[in-house]
């Protein structure tokens, strides 16, 4: 059996990549919970590493998953300043609703 | 094959549990869900260091944080809560971004077939075998001959992204211009009686 054997058509995993993405983006647009939101983005951050690991395994080539690991480097730092900026946001405003806040807002 | 759908099934499953819970820390239970269920994945399509770092990463750092700082904004007296959701104000442009992406993604896919064969110098083998494609012998000779500049601008983004949490989050005033406590007033003490 061809080692290289996909089981399943890589349509399936790019779809399924999409629609990860997809309810990261209606995750962002519809919560008002900056947590939510920022766990949303996580979501998507997942969607773009799977469709990515995705086409390394059909190139068979590994670049992919050198760009995956530095996609979740990237997550990472993401994260932690998106969770400082939620946690210095509350402490001056007492306030966590997305829509309350408008401080940057020129 | 059916490894596939029942892992589909888990990941959209805990990822709409994860936009739509009520509070928090429901999101980042089924967060982790989705996590694992992508490790998985990975294993899968024979990603083995990805699987590792996708739990040891995601799930043992960054989900933390989050727990974290939802313990910290829940311990004042309210409980961290904000209102409703903006869904009905947004079901529409929401609606119409989805058919948008959905339409181009299935333009895209029936304009060009996405099975692409093997290269012809592939090294496959199953998973866990070493020096084969995808295993953690492959990604790091990968990782440290061919691609080594991004590797360091991992290095570079991971520092630039403490400085700035401690930036931000830290205190505004260097230790030296901060107000003495009433316990540490700079007044000589009284020398110990033996």
């Amino acid at each position: 059996m061809n080692p290289n054997y996909l089981s399943v058509p890589i349509e399936n995993y790019i779809g399924l990549s999409a629609v990860m993405f997809f309810l990261g983006v209606v995750g962002v647009i519809v919560r008002r919970n900056p947590l939510i939101m920022l766990m949303s983005i996580e979501l998507m951050f997942n969607a773009a590493n799977l469709a990515l690991v995705t086409f390394a395994k059909a190139w068979a080539n590994n670049v992919g998953h050198i760009f995956a690991f530095l996609v979740i480097t990237v997550a990472a730092a993401e994260a932690a300043i998106g969770l400082a900026i939620v946690v210095i946001v509350f402490r001056k405003a007492k306030n966590v609703d997305v829509d309350e806040i408008a401080t940057l807002h020129g | 094959m059916i490894g596939f759908w029942v892992l589909a099934i888990a990941l959209i499953g805990t990822a709409v549990f994860t936009i739509t819970a009520r509070k928090p820390v429901y999101s980042v239970v089924g967060l982790l869900g989705n996590f694992v269920a992508l490790a998985i994945m990975y294993l899968t399509l024979q990603a083995e260091f990805l699987a590792v770092i996708q739990i040891v990463v995601y799930s043992g750092a960054i989900l933390i944080l989050f727990v974290f700082v939802i313990a910290l904004l829940s311990s004042g007296t309210k409980a961290f809560d904000v209102g409703p959701d903006r869904a009905p104000a947004v079901v529409v442009p929401a609606a119409i971004l989805g058919l948008v992406a959905l339409g181009t993604i299935v333009f895209t896919i029936v304009r060009s077939p996405l099975a692409m064969p093997a290269g012809p110098n592939a090294n496959l083998g199953a998973t866990g075998t070493a020096n084969a494609f995808g295993s953690v012998n492959d990604f790091g000779v990968a990782l440290f001959t061919k691609n080594l500049l991004p590797f360091e601008i991992t290095a570079l983004i991971l520092m630039v992204a403490v400085i700035g949490v401690v930036l931000l989050a830290g205190d505004d005033t260097p230790p030296m211009h901060r107000k003495p406590k009433a316990r540490e007033s700079n007044a000589p003490r009284e020398p110990i009686a033996r």
